[in-house]
């Protein structure tokens, strides 16, 4: 979904590279004083790189189109979702600069709509669909995938949201809402299922550092060497 | 599993998606792509001012073969994503910390 350069006026893409810096300044803060601890912040790195090498595997969904992860939702459960939007604005401005795939000006567009947008509804919907799971780290990937399925056609439906304010050319919005709309839920699936699998095995391996089961293990009893005897 | 073996394990499997599984990617338009095509706008993006990169569109510029060229520029992809993720990590934390030990 990354937005080149030219599909937005200058006044909109300003516009979202000042929210863009905003919520960005806001989740450095966000993240360090709430998600980022000596024990989770390896994993962010690692999350950052899987991310942008799963961003590269593109698959069918049909009719000559095809999707790829976003992994907004994927990195919010693992490791808090402000540092979820530190870890796609790494990813995506990696991309913009080196490898040309989203426009530099509309670097801010995507940020907003998938660092952002796309990631925080979506994670404020792993996080409804967790409450009314088991309380168990098993239901933490089911969550995830839910959440992280909304959150593509979310964004993509914040896009038209953009384009009705300046786009580029003047296109019917309901046609526009219609078919990114269409697309991007079956692209949804595809998120789904990896951010599922992705979440399942990093739960398996080591339910403590998964941010989003934070609260769902047992609590460690502290015993005295003396009782351990 | 120790973090370290995580992190290890996790980098090892990135790498790979990144470096061989993204040669066998789809290469139709994504949905975007698509959409903008089939509705005509298509034609309305600009050249990046990064398209003369080295790097651009997933290929090391003057390497021929396809899969070395694409593997290879996802290797060093990942590779700076990671460097950027824990470089930012790293600063945040301790400009956090300095501050903390600042006002004590």
């Amino acid at each position: 979904m990354h937005v080149p350069d030219g599909f937005l006026d200058a006044p909109t893409s300003v516009g979202t590279a000042v929210l863009a810096a905003g919520f960005v300044g806001f989740s450095l803060r966000r993240a360090v004083r709430a998600e980022l601890d000596e024990r989770t912040a390896p994993l962010a790195g690692l999350v950052a790189v899987f991310v942008f090498a799963a961003q590269m595997i593109n698959f069918p969904v049909g009719a000559g189109t095809s999707g790829h992860l976003l992994g907004g939702v994927l990195a919010a459960v693992l490791v808090g979702p402000a540092t979820a939007t530190l870890v796609l604005t790494v990813v995506l401005t990696v991309q913009a600069f080196l490898f040309a795939d989203g426009g530099v000006t509309a670097l801010g567009t995507n940020i907003l709509l998938m660092g952002v947008i796309g990631l925080w509804v979506g994670y404020g919907v792993f996080r409804l669909v967790a409450r009314l799971l088991p309380r168990r780290p098993a239901s933490v990937p089911v969550a995830a995938g839910v959440g992280a399925f909304v959150s593509v056609p979310v964004a993509a439906l914040a896009f038209v949201g953009l384009y009705a304010v300046g786009g580029a050319a003047p296109i019917p919005l309901a046609t526009l809402a219609a078919a990114m709309g269409g697309w991007h839920v079956l692209i949804g699936l595809g998120e789904a299922a990896i951010t599922f699998l992705a979440v399942s095995s990093i739960v398996a391996a080591r339910p403590d550092l998964v941010h989003g089961a934070r609260g769902l293990l047992p609590r460690l009893e502290i015993r005295t060497p003396e009782a351990a005897q | 599993m120790s973090t370290r073996r995580l992190v290890g394990l996790g980098l090892v499997v990135s790498l790979l998606v990144a470096g061989v599984l993204s040669v066998y990617a789809s290469g139709r338009p994504d949905g975007l792509e698509s959409v903008a095509g089939t509705l005509g706008f298509d034609g309305t993006a600009t050249d990046s001012a990064a398209a003369g990169s080295p790097l651009a569109d997933y290929a090391v510029h003057g390497i021929g073969d396809p899969r070395l060229s694409g593997g290879l520029a996802g290797i060093v992809g990942a590779l700076v994503v990671g460097l950027a993720m824990t470089g930012l990590v790293l600063l945040v934390r301790r400009r956090a910390a300095s501050r903390t030990d600042g006002d004590v």
